[in-house]
């Protein structure tokens, strides 16, 4: 899907893989073929003393970032705010009808406190510059239905949800992993039922996997609780509900990084040290293949939370979901908007620091930053 | 453009030294036919299978009447909440009615949604990738950063903020998930036509002086679009999963039709004593939705291989 940020393919002025400043692991050693005395060519190419970036190419390339992300920032909130204007009918009569549970005409004496509350009948530009202020100082406003700041509204719930995505993602990277180290490139019909079972587990509905799991082990077997409250226990189900078809995602993408990586000449040479089969894959191979599940991950952060809305939703689970599905039926708007714009900046922060963390651990991503 | 001496070179055939490794129209038809016929004996059964599948899904949704056992509303209160079994094979739910009849009925409407909202999502994405890859710098970098913006909402929020404003109907949940999908494609539509505009025969076709609207009609769109094919049949599975997703937290269509994501969420009451409720249409939803994904990729694969 959207692997927006995967490896831009190096530039052709910088030797691939056996760079050996360019890689973060350490190479044992390269191999003969690109040794500067054999390759002059590759020796004039290279810059001085390895290609560390500067202290200042990596401030200019980092602050791009940064500044790319204050923009989606800023575009997400114009965006919910146009949302909540632009709303078909009246917003007060709305608020008033949810909250009373009727469906009627509203007298303009009935609405006009409403307007004042909320300044429904300000000029558009100062209610757009109130709202950026208010973000600014953390105030998304009031809730609708339930007249308390959406900030409140949101703060009393998040925790849950942020366990639960955190835990998720945990489990999406130790199933990846592991299944990687032991199953990439074995032979042929371990590869091959491995990477199906992977495609197949990317490929589950969420709100599907769920219920079995719940059939399963919280009915059938009950291991787990029905309804899972807040408890370590009821944390395993909505758990593996997000984690599992991450990891069948994270896992994909990995693997080929992986197969590739187990080509290179550098394990070769490792191997030819007389290292074992099990420690070129732990020491050498994974950390190469780590980069596009890094990438991954920064995106899946966003899809994460929205997934959770559903994990939340099968298990009976306290959290933003729950949250967010009342708000929508209630037609909450400022609830609604508060928790999207949450998880947008939520993902452009995470991919700023996978972003980030690429541009330090590899300098050959400096250039196409 | 370029700047490579032109000699006249037979319709279709011209290949420009130094461009990036284009595809030159293909080989020639009898060469192609042979090939096709040998590719023809090498589909794997996974494709078989799907193809077969998807086949069933045609019949169910054109002429339901042909698949079903019984009467997908005909309430039966001797037998309610009925496991699976010869009589009902995938159960009643609780007022008796034939689950496996209503899955079958539900078939039509529930792809209808997927195609709807593919058609939306895809449709969406060729317009404004080919905008931003065509309409210069200044289109591009704005499309572009749209584009960004949009991925910042995951396209279940993006759906649910579409449906706090509209209120749920088939209408607004065929549009939400379109809406969200639309990003993703409209970056691969982008890149996609940015090679073949840089490619070989388009600068060839440039450098004889076509109009730029015929190179565009004639060389860049189809050329571009035709890994849609793929994308497209893929979206519809996506699509699907995302709308039952909408449908299982109750953003669905209205209960009595048997829509897939309707029957999930009607089942979810009796989850604790009638999985096959849940399970079942879930497990068409996904059947559907790994067909789309082995039929997309097989149509992927082949459309490579005629590039090679």
């Amino acid at each position: 899907m959207s692997l927006s940020t995967r490896h831009p393919s190096p530039s052709p002025t910088v030797p691939p893989p056996v760079h050996p400043a360019s890689a973060p692991v350490s190479h044992p050693a390269s191999p003969p073929a690109s040794s500067p005395a054999a390759d002059p060519v590759a020796a004039r190419d290279r810059p001085p003393r390895g290609n560390r970036p500067s202290p200042a190419a990596v401030a200019l390339a980092v602050g791009r970032k940064a500044l790319g992300a204050v923009f989606v920032v800023w575009a997400a909130a114009t965006i919910t705010f146009l949302i909540q204007v632009l709303l078909p009918g009246d917003r007060a009569t709305l608020l008033l009808n949810q909250q009373t549970g009727q469906v009627q005409e509203r007298t303009p004496e009935e609405l006009a406190p409403i307007n004042e509350a909320f300044g429904f009948d300000d000029p558009l530009i100062v209610q757009y510059l109130d709202f950026l202020g208010g973000l600014l100082r953390g105030d998304l406003g009031i809730s609708y239905t339930l007249y308390q700041p959406v900030t409140t509204v949101i703060g009393d719930q998040i925790a849950p949800t942020v366990v639960l995505t955190f835990t998720a993602l945990a489990i999406a990277w130790v199933i990846a992993v592991v299944l990687l180290v032991l199953t990439a490139r074995r032979t042929p019909w371990v590869s091959r039922i491995f990477s199906g079972l992977e495609s197949a587990a990317a490929a589950l509905p969420q709100y599907w996997l769920g219920i079995i799991l719940l059939v399963v082990f919280a009915l059938w077997l009950g291991i787990f609780p029905v309804v899972s409250g807040s408890g370590a226990a009821g944390l395993v189900l909505p758990a593996l509900t997000l984690g599992i078809p991450l990891a069948g995602f994270l896992a994909q993408v990995m693997r080929t990084e992986f197969e590739r990586t187990l080509d290179a000449p550098f394990v070769l040479t490792a191997r030819a040290r007389g290292m074992s089969d099990g420690g070129v894959r732990l020491r050498h191979v994974l950390r190469h293949s780590l980069l596009p599940g890094l990438s991954l991950t920064g995106w899946a952060v966003g899809a994460q939370f929205s997934a959770a809305v559903i994990a939340e939703n099968v298990f009976a689970r306290p959290g933003l979901g729950r949250v967010l599905v009342t708000a929508v039926n209630g037609r909450d708007l400022p609830v609604v908007c508060g928790v999207v714009m949450l998880v947008a900046v939520i993902y452009v922060i995470t991919n700023l620091v996978v972003d980030t963390a690429y541009i330090l651990v590899d300098p050959r991503l400096k250039e196409a930053a | 453009m370029s700047t490579t001496p032109l000699t006249p070179a037979p319709a279709g055939r011209v290949s420009v030294p130094g461009g990036p490794a284009s595809p030159t129209p293909g080989p020639g038809t009898a060469d192609r036919t042979a090939r096709a016929s040998a590719s023809w004996r090498r589909v794997p059964a996974t494709v078989w299978i799907a193809g077969a599948f998807a086949m069933l899904l045609v019949i169910a949704s054109f002429a339901p009447g042909l698949l079903a056992t019984a009467d997908p509303r005909a309430i039966d209160l001797d037998a309610p909440l009925a496991p699976p079994g010869p009589d009902h094979w995938f159960g009643t739910d609780q007022s008796g009615r034939d689950l496996y009849s209503r899955i079958v009925h539900g078939t039509g409407s529930s792809l209808l949604i997927g195609l709807g909202a593919t058609g939306v999502g895809v449709g969406l994405a060729v317009v404004l990738g080919s905008w931003a890859a065509l309409g210069g710098r200044w289109a591009d970098a704005i499309i572009g950063r749209g584009i960004e913006v949009l991925f910042a909402f995951p396209i279940l929020l993006l759906a649910m903020v579409f449906i706090a404003v509209y209120g749920p109907s088939v209408q607004t949940l065929i549009l939400a998930v379109g809406l969200g999908i639309a990003p993703g494609y409209a970056r691969m539509v982008r890149a996609q036509v940015m090679s073949v505009r840089r490619s070989g025969y388009v600068q060839a076709a440039r450098a004889l002086g076509h109009h730029p609207a015929r190179i565009l009609t004639r060389h860049v769109l189809p050329n571009a679009l035709r890994p849609l094919l793929a994308v497209l049949t893929l979206g519809i599975g996506q699509s699907i999963v995302w709308a039952s997703g909408l449908a299982f937290l109750g953003f669905g269509v209205a209960p009595p039709s048997p829509e897939w994501g309707a029957l999930l969420e009607a089942g979810r009451p009796y989850i604790t004593a009638a999985w096959w409720l849940e399970i079942i249409p879930g497990l068409a939803v996904l059947a559907a939705a790994l067909t789309a994904t082995v039929l997309g990729r097989h149509v992927e694969s082949t459309l490579e291989g005629d590039r090679s």
